[in-house]
């Protein structure tokens, strides 16, 4: 009987190692809030970057004098690459946290059940809410949902089934559609259907402008879906004497199903706080709307910046609410669409 | 014992002639499939129209001067109007390229982190955030940054203007800090951050792994390896990231507008409060414009439309042959 060794990590770090570690940060902390203190420096930023600017040298001179110049070099970069890293998280969480603190001052029941169509956006909190926006919001989705699902769809489907000859200009062209700015799809729409067809604002304006902006992200989304698709399933189709209809129709599709959902939450997420083409097309009304093809249709974003604008506290504190309320539709648009995901990877 | 007859049988006629069903389908896909070209055609064409009008009375003067007026009888009918784009312009280019310029080394830096640094458990994690922060609403970047990143950036900016204040660029006269187009840059930098991430983390994640263990087994450190093979095989996509968020950059709105104070002026002083964005400025007239200088906005966002393609284009021609081109 053999007994098989335990694997080995020469590459983990002693525990020696790891407390040197800990007090060369603790070194830093220490002698940064002491800088800090004793020097004219103050604020947020100046404890930062001393903090790193002191980790940075101290931990450069202690690799330099124990394993020499390339070492050195290798811990003053480990130090700035930390600093970028941090640099890139910083924004996301103060984002989060202002609006999680300031908004929740705005949550009330009445929020989503009232609209504003008996208050402005200056009067006291107790007035009015968000149910006009909520319903907006969620009917421009519908109809942007409906209009570009196919769309984008069907353009994936060209780009890995047909696979015909203009496969590499669609793929760059939906790319350079995934650029355009949302103003342009918004000033489009306007000069193409609501001036000469419409000639009035409603939802179903906005929802056309969103479609533009949803087709490349449901496109790009769908086609590396459907690109994992093995071949041998639609091989496996075409040998039991499926036409290519009823192959991509009965067994691609299906097979890709929660992928394709994945697709319209992503896209679904990168239209629900568009705001720039809501401002030119939807007109914005205060009152729940139910008919999307007529009359001015409020919606989430239209609230943010009508409330923002008034620029009373009261209206900030709306403002704030209404930004809560977007941040969490998009967190809990992007955490459905990773679950699907991940759970998929895992039935594999 | 069977006879073998001297006749060979006619060989099966097989075709590949799709079925009726196939055919529809295939037509119904490909219809779909020229969709974005159709949309895309017809943006240019629609805003060209509407905005031909102006262009042809401004001429070239709509893209080199700076004066937006337009006066009116009481009957509504167009007196004098002078529509001039480059003060736009020019802002539109310098807050972006500020953008570009503080987001492409704090990007670079994080992806070579998320790559080649972090664990996988924080990977896995920083991942996520990032990618939903490229998702994250821009009314939300921008009264975010009016109300909390405002006042620190005008700090920063009275640091800057302090000690590198003999650099024209950094010029400030009068003192004015409040809404430059510096404030916009950062704020527009924050919102670029997370696309040329995750553009450079993808095209790092390609290098090259025989050459990225051979570095190692030549005893390079980690920044070693990194300066030798990772930076060479992916300097040319993180030059396309940055491209993306330049154009990114460019169309942006609602962010702009809320932090930048539009001026008709050509301004190139970055921490002077006085800035433009074409963008914004449609934004900014649209409310109360007359029929003629709606047209004027068109015009404008023809512009601004042809201005993202090409930078939007070129980016992707350029990320998409990384890797190929690599040594």
């Amino acid at each position: 009987m053999t007994t098989i060794p335990a694997p080995r990590k020469p590459w983990a770090l002693t525990p020696q190692a790891r407390v040197r570690e800990v007090l060369l940060l603790l070194a830093a902390l220490i002698t940064s809030i002491a800088l800090v203190q004793v020097t004219p420096l103050k604020g947020k930023l100046a404890y930062f970057f001393t903090f790193f600017a002191i980790y940075a040298a101290i931990t450069t001179f202690s690799q330099y004098f124990t394993r020499g110049k390339a070492a050195a070099k290798d811990a003053f970069i480990k130090t700035i690459v930390v600093v970028g890293a941090v640099i890139t998280v910083l924004p996301i969480a103060s984002i989060i946290a202002t609006v999680v603190s300031k908004g929740i001052a705005g949550i009330r029941p009445g929020l989503f059940t009232h609209d504003m169509s008996m208050a402005t956006p200056t009067d006291p909190l107790t007035n009015g809410g968000l149910l006009h926006a909520i319903t907006g919001t969620l009917t421009l989705v519908a109809l942007s949902l409906v209009m570009s699902v196919p769309i984008g769809i069907l353009t994936a489907l060209y780009l890995t089934e047909i696979k015909g000859r203009f496969t590499a200009p669609i793929r760059f062209l939906v790319q350079a559609m995934s650029g355009v700015p949302s103003i342009i799809a918004g000033l489009f729409i306007l000069s193409a259907v609501l001036y000469p067809i419409t000639k009035s604002y409603s939802g179903f304006m906005g929802a056309l402008a969103l479609t533009i902006l949803m087709i490349p992200t449901i496109t790009r989304t769908s086609e590396e879906v459907l690109l994992l698709i093995p071949n041998d399933l639609r091989e496996a189709g075409v040998a039991l004497g499926g036409t290519q209809w009823r192959t991509v129709a009965m067994i691609v599709l299906p097979a890709a199903r929660s992928g394709l959902v994945t697709a319209m939450i992503l896209g679904v997420a990168r239209i629900a706080g568009e705001t720039a083409p809501i401002l030119l097309l939807t007109g914005g009304g205060d009152k729940v709307n139910p008919n999307p093809f007529n009359g001015s249709l409020g919606s989430l974003p239209y609230f943010i910046w009508k409330s923002f604008n008034a620029g009373s506290p009261e209206a900030i504190t709306r403002a704030w609410a209404g930004l809560l309320v977007l941040l969490l539709v998009v967190l809990i648009l992007f955490t459905l669409a990773r679950l699907l995901t991940t759970q998929k990877m895992k039935a594999r | 014992m069977s006879q073998i007859s001297g006749v060979t049988p006619a060989p099966r006629v097989l075709t590949t002639e799709p079925r009726r069903s196939d055919r529809i389908f295939q037509r119904v896909v490909t219809a779909g499939g020229l969709s974005s070209l159709v949309i895309l055609g017809l943006i240019a064409l629609f805003l060209g129209y509407r905005g031909f009008e102006v262009l042809k009375q401004e001429g070239l003067g709509f893209i080199t001067n700076s004066d937006w007026s337009i006066s009116t009888d009481d009957a509504g009918n167009v007196v004098e109007s002078h529509f001039g784009l480059a003060a736009m312009l020019v802002g539109t280019i310098l807050c972006s390229l500020v953008a570009v310029v503080i987001a492409v080394p704090v990007s670079v830096l994080t992806s070579i982190f998320l790559n080649f640094y972090s664990p996988q458990w924080l990977k896995r994690f920083l991942v996520a955030i990032i990618d939903m922060m490229a998702a994250f609403p821009s009314i939300l970047f921008g009264i975010w940054g009016f109300l909390v990143l405002m006042p620190s950036v005008e700090y920063w900016a009275k640091l800057i203007h302090k000690y590198f204040g003999f650099i024209p660029l950094f010029e400030l006269k009068p003192y004015i800090v409040t809404r430059s187009p510096f404030v916009a840059g950062v704020v527009l930098a924050i919102m670029i951050i997370p696309i040329i991430t995750s553009v450079s983390r993808e095209i790092f994640a390609q290098a090259p792994l025989d050459r990225i263990q051979a570095a190692y087994a030549l005893g390079a450190t980690r920044w070693a390896m990194i300066k030798a093979v990772v930076i060479p095989y992916g300097r040319s996509g993180v030059i396309g990231g940055a491209m993306l968020g330049l154009g990114r950059a460019m169309g942006e709105t609602v962010a702009v507008f809320t932090v930048l104070n539009i001026v008709f002026q050509v301004n190139w002083h970055v921490l002077l409060g006085a800035g433009g964005n074409v963008a914004s400025l449609i934004i900014l007239k649209f409310g109360d414009a007359s029929p003629y200088e709606i047209k004027a906005l068109m015009a404008a966002g023809l512009i601004l439309f042809l201005l993202t393609l090409i930078v939007n284009a070129l980016a992707n021609l350029i990320v998409k042959n990384t890797g190929k081109s690599g040594r």
